[in-house]
């Protein structure tokens, strides 16, 4: 990249299971307003100039969910342009507007409630494709089992080794003041929970969520005048798999690597094992943490079990903020792990503080089984 | 605002518009957009590094349809991003492929645009749209008879209703020059006004001839970084610009502007035009129905009195007319909603590029104008040309 762009501010709302006294418009407009009242600005020309919003139409159950909050995002006669898949695909595009010089100063605005369905596993059923995998009830939760399975096998992760996951993330999750899942549990309440998609067991999985999240992105220019952190975003990449999970190699990371390697050709990252500060993974169900581990080079392919075992977590300074088994909503998942990025860069992340962190990477997936994979490289 | 680097449209495909493509899947229709438009930029999928996807998704109720999709657009393997606004979808991904190639990001996108409605409930995915508490009871789909009632006050009953009629044929007259054309039913001007008055109403003086079909399709356009469209002797249509202009969802009836206006005030502002009429030799547009087609005829031209309606009278909209108006048909004729917008492009670019076939208008076209149209009246304008933008002197 030949110019820079930074995130000047950030905010997000308390993650909870069920915000039913808030509608999305009001979820959002919470943290717009944090974020505009950080860098002084309003809506128009010079000022906020476009948004970038994410959300999704089934989780919505609204046709056009964006035109449900286009006025809380200041698009009165204004650019608002939605990305419908992970955050983290927010801050990819909301960039390229930048970059491309149509835009200098971006409001990027998501936000997910995952309680308002019945189940989010009814939506994730729809995204199989009616003929085939529809029929059979494959959803992100089943196809998630499928890919644990073949995941551990490769990787010789243990139950025992999940269980220390979900142990850890709540250990963290409770210094995080915007986490949901904070209750502290025991490997022996991990183990004992009722599997849901074999070997997937109930403590595995995020629980579910609402909230929201917005971030001010800007040209190299302007963020010197609007904040006196930036935080620069060096490397981005992602990259999809293909559909079926039968013509996908599930145990590997066709698709992360790939992102991967984009990001940190694009920041100069040589040695992810000894590069990166700060490493925040979208870990939906826990065995996700050891496999994007690998996918993202903090320990070499199929080598996920002896990297848990050998504390690589804590070594390498994983999910601080709890990660997104700590409780994000769908969507929010790899926005959130930007958003804790740049809270550790600024020195803003409190009792989880890495300190001295200067390079920070975070990873987003959309889609079943982590079809579609970003990765965001940042520096303070 | 400025532009980091030159992007060019080097391919379009289209998959043939019907109301039942029932023959094929999803992913096999936009198929047959991308090996049409991949045939057009004369490349392979191995020299396009990131898809851009959008649609719809309450319509077919697919969650995520760019995963399955996959198959169809060949993305194993590359970026992307998906991007939904409603029927301005197609065209905020030629926005967003414009900018993704500008920003240096990548230098080949192809953005694929897709709906399949026959799958779902094109009138109720469209009410859903509306407010649960305050609005869903109240909207019925995309039919509004409001802009007939307007102009019948503002231009009289007899002009205003004929010039919709008129309107209305000359769209069918081009789409049957246009083979991808969903829907041609060679009327006829002289029976305009029976055809009027035995067609139903929906909504007022809004009747079913006025409005666009719901259709089946599948559209793809390619966009490349100057040095890839060099490299490759490619002739370009050129994006010089493009503007959005959306706006909240409540109706404000105190706006002395549309945003269809303000989207071509600021985009002409930009670009050093001043007279569109003549700086612009084709416009596609994002015409839901042939009230409002004619109604924003005059709102994109940036017109106050009745030359619109003039424009239609005296034929200056045909596709050998002097400002010639969607040579494709429009949406009157197609309108597959997650690709109708990027179809707009497409066609925008077709006629720059001189690739446009029986539909391609008599005359050279140095400037091209297209227009999306979706949400809660949201507009979007792209401008392409046949020279690429100097950008030292831009900036």
């Amino acid at each position: 990249m030949g110019k820079r762009v930074a995130i000047c501010a950030v905010a997000q709302t308390k993650y909870e299971s069920n915000k039913w006294q808030q509608r999305m418009q009001g979820l959002v407009w919470e943290v717009v307003k944090d974020v505009k009242e950080q860098v002084g600005l309003g809506f128009g020309p010079r000022e906020i100039e476009s948004s970038v919003t994410c959300s999704d139409d089934l989780f919505d159950a609204r046709t056009i969910s964006d035109n449900a909050i286009t006025d809380v995002v200041g698009a009165h006669f204004q650019g608002e342009e939605k990305v419908a898949a992970d955050g983290s695909q927010a801050v990819y595009y909301a960039v390229s507007q930048i970059l491309s010089g149509h835009h200098d100063v971006v409001l990027l605005a998501g936000h997910c409630k995952e309680s308002q369905g019945a189940s989010r596993n009814q939506v994730t059923h729809l995204a199989f494709d009616p003929f085939f995998t529809r029929p059979i009830g494959l959803d992100y939760l089943a196809a998630a089992g499928l890919q644990a399975r073949a995941y551990m096998a490769a990787s010789g992760v243990t139950d025992e080794q999940l269980a220390d996951v979900v142990v850890r993330s709540r250990q963290w999750a409770a210094k995080n003041p915007l986490a949901n899942a904070q209750d502290a549990v025991t490997r022996e309440d991990v183990m004992a929970s009722p599997m849901v998609a074999d070997p997937i067991r109930e403590g595995h999985v995020y629980p579910v969520s609402d909230g929201a999240i917005a971030m001010i992105l800007a040209s190299e220019e302007r963020a010197q005048e609007l904040c006196d952190n930036p935080v620069w975003i060096t490397g981005l990449g992602n990259c999809y798999d293909t559909f079926y999970l039968g013509e996908r190699e599930l145990e590997g990371n066709f698709s992360l690597s790939k992102a991967a390697e984009r990001a940190y050709k694009m920041a100069g990252v040589t040695d992810p094992k000894a590069e990166l500060d700060v490493v925040e993974i979208a870990d939906q169900y826990a065995y996700q943490q050891a496999q994007v581990a690998e996918g993202l080079g903090l320990c070499g392919a199929g080598e996920g079990g002896a990297w848990l075992e050998a504390g690589g977590p804590d070594a390498q300074n994983v999910n601080r903020s709890g990660g997104m088994l700590a409780g994000n909503p769908l969507l929010m998942g790899g926005l959130a792990r930007v958003a804790e990025c740049v809270l550790q860069l600024q020195g803003e992340a409190g009792d989880r503080q890495v300190a001295g962190a200067k390079r920070a990477v975070a990873q987003g997936s959309t889609g079943p089984a982590g079809q579609l994979q970003t990765v965001v490289v940042l520096e303070n | 605002m400025s532009k980091n680097r030159n992007v060019g449209i080097i391919g379009c495909g289209m998959s043939k518009f019907s109301s039942h493509r029932e023959e094929v899947n999803q992913p096999e229709m936009i198929f047959e957009a991308v090996e049409e438009a991949l045939a057009d930029a004369g490349i392979t999928m191995d020299d396009v590094e990131c898809i851009v996807h959008g649609n719809m998704e309450l319509f077919e109720m697919v969650h995520q349809p760019d995963m399955w999709h996959a198959l169809g657009t060949g993305t194993r393997g590359k970026s992307g991003v998906r991007l939904t606004t409603g029927g301005t979808t197609g065209a905020t991904l030629a926005c967003a492929a414009d900018n993704l190639v500008a920003s240096g990001l990548h230098d080949v996108v192809m953005a694929v645009g897709f709906e399949k409605l026959q799958e779902g409930h094109t009138t109720g995915g469209i009410s859903n749209m509306a407010d649960p508490l305050w609005g869903r009871k109240l909207q019925a789909g995309a039919l509004t008879g409001t802009t007939a009632l307007q102009m019948i006050d503002k231009f009289g009953e007899e002009r205003a209703k004929a010039c919709a009629m008129k309107h209305r044929v000359i769209m069918d007259e081009h789409a049957a020059l246009n083979e991808k054309a969903h829907r041609c039913f060679n009327l006829e001007r002289s029976f305009i006004t029976e055809m009027m008055d035995a067609s139903p109403q929906l909504v007022g003086e809004l009747r079913m001839i006025h409005m666009c079909s719901q259709s089946d399709g599948a559209c793809v356009v390619i966009f490349a970084s100057e040095a890839k469209v060099e490299e490759w002797k490619k002739k370009a249509a050129w994006v010089h610009d493009h503007e959005t202009v959306h706006r909240e969802e409540s109706i404000i009836f105190t706006e002395e502007k549309t945003t269809h206006r303000v989207s071509a005030e600021r985009i002409y502002a930009r670009n050093g035009i001043t007279n569109p009429r003549e700086e612009i030799d084709v416009f596609e547009m994002y015409d839901p129905s042939s009230w409002w087609g004619l109604h924003w005829l005059g709102e994109f031209l940036l017109l106050d009195g009745d030359e619109h309606l003039q424009m239609v009278e005296n034929d200056e909209i045909c596709i050998n007319g002097k400002f010639p108006v969607n040579p494709s048909g429009g949406v009157v004729a197609s309108n597959p909603i997650g690709a109708t917008a990027l179809v707009r492009v497409a066609e925008a670019a077709m006629q720059v590029r001189g690739t446009a076939g029986k539909h391609q208008v008599p005359k050279p076209v140095h400037k091209a104008l297209a227009s999306g149209f979706g949400g809660t009246m949201w507009s979007t304008l792209m401008l392409l040309s046949d020279e690429k933008l100097n950008l030292e002197e831009a900036s």
